[in-house]
């Protein structure tokens, strides 16, 4: 039951997204298809599976009893920066038309924070391998889950009548706005 | 382009916030209070500048695989250097941004100057474009920060400002508005460059029909 809480907690009462501001530029970014936005869901959700266990394990046996917890934030970004490339490297070999679709934003995986801050908080939060495993998986669902409605709602608006200085993103802004308006019903939720 | 236009353009014309779009995460959470906007802003134009003039003196030593990498350790050490620094003297700042500092090192500013600047020019107007990109950062921050302060808890850097009969729009502290103000502030940044184009474009057609009588 605890499990499940960190998870739900995760995906939609503190949406990543939506209520943390974490992973915003692949938000704005590569929520303009449908597909497209599934696809970098989809990857994103992957790294962070990846990068909370490994980060443990380097937090838990290497950091912690050799007294280095001041290098954290270098070892945790070299290790999100080489799973992305391994990312990037098998996606290139997998499917052409999807390394081609997500472009720029593959690499940019590395800095997307939604990964960075899931291992921080996951760090700050003293959370068991489990724990963190299960957190970023709720943390995975709940960016693919907020970048789609924001792709779905996106493919919509093309057919609109925007304003011209609110076409592109201010426009998404505002949308997602609303979208957080709208979660913030999930805060009701107690686990 | 001059030292002085390579300082200004991060200031408006390429405002790294409401042009660039870029690092828009800190932008959007820390934003609460005008305060924060300021303690985030100069946080980030410290790592950025630090950064940029450490590249630019690296640059030719850095091997093009693996320079992201590189860049990343860079920034990460002076991410590292602000953090502790902010623990152990504004302990209360540096608990009101929490993971947000640390997160400094995936601010997509730092990296994306760093490519596309840093890497390409000499450590003088490294640092020129990295401090006007940091003010232009800290600029948006602080504006943000204001509007939703002000709307938000009726306080301008914790001063009441709003009388005592304004009652606070508590979502503008939440999320959603976040999302909004920063919304309408692209607007409206895009409706003033709209108009400055039309009028030059207009001045220009004038010019041109003057000189065609």
């Amino acid at each position: 039951m605890e499990l499940f809480g960190i998870f739900l907690t995760a995906a939609l009462i503190n949406n990543f997204v939506l209520s943390q501001f974490l992973g915003i530029c692949p938000f704005i970014g590569v929520s303009g298809k449908l597909s497209a936005a599934t696809s970098m869901g989809m990857a994103t959700t992957f790294v962070m599976v990846m990068a909370a266990m490994v980060t443990f394990l380097i937090r838990q046996y290497i950091l912690a009893p050799l007294g280095l917890d001041f290098l954290q934030t270098v070892s945790f970004i070299l290790v999100i920066a080489s799973l992305v490339q391994f990312v990037e490297m098998v996606i290139k070999k997998v499917s052409k038309p999807l390394y081609r679709s997500l472009g720029i934003y593959l690499p940019l995986i590395t800095t997307n924070c939604a990964i960075m801050g899931l291992c921080l908080f996951a760090a700050m939060r003293h959370y068991s391998f489990f724990q963190s495993l299960v957190f970023a998986l709720g943390a995975g669902v709940g960016f693919t889950l907020a970048i789609v409605l924001m792709a779905g709602i996106r493919e919509e608006l093309e057919l609109a009548d925007i304003p011209r200085s609110l076409r592109g993103a201010g426009i998404t802004m505002v949308v997602a706005g609303t979208l957080a308006l709208g979660f913030m019903g999930f805060a009701g939720m107690k686990f | 382009m001059t030292i002085n236009a390579e300082f200004a353009k991060g200031l408006w014309e390429h405002n790294p916030v409401l042009r660039q779009l870029l690092g828009m995460c800190p932008v959007l959470a820390v934003t609460t209070s005008a305060m924060n906007g300021v303690g985030m802003g100069l946080a980030t134009t410290f790592v950025l500048t630090c950064a940029s003039l450490m590249i630019s003196l690296l640059r030719k030593l850095i091997p093009g695989q693996v320079r992201i990498a590189s860049f990343i350790v860079v920034i990460a050490t002076f991410v590292t250097i602000v953090d502790l620094t902010m623990k152990a003297k504004f302990p209360e700042m540096s608990q009101s941004l929490g993971a947000f500092i640390p997160l400094i090192v995936v601010n997509c500013v730092i990296l994306g100057r760093a490519e596309a600047f840093a890497s390409k020019n000499n450590p003088g107007r490294a640092v020129v474009d990295a401090l006007g990109m940091g003010l232009g950062f800290t600029a948006s921050l602080t504006t943000l920060g204001s509007i939703r302060e002000l709307l938000g808890n009726g306080t301008l850097f914790g001063v009441q400002v709003m009388p005592n009969q304004f009652v606070p729009w508590i979502v503008m502290i939440l999320p959603a508005g976040a999302f909004l103000t920063l919304g309408l502030m692209l607007g409206a940044y895009n409706k003033f460059n709209h108009r400055r184009e039309e009028a030059a474009l207009r001045t220009a057609r004038l010019a041109a029909a003057a000189k065609g009588v």
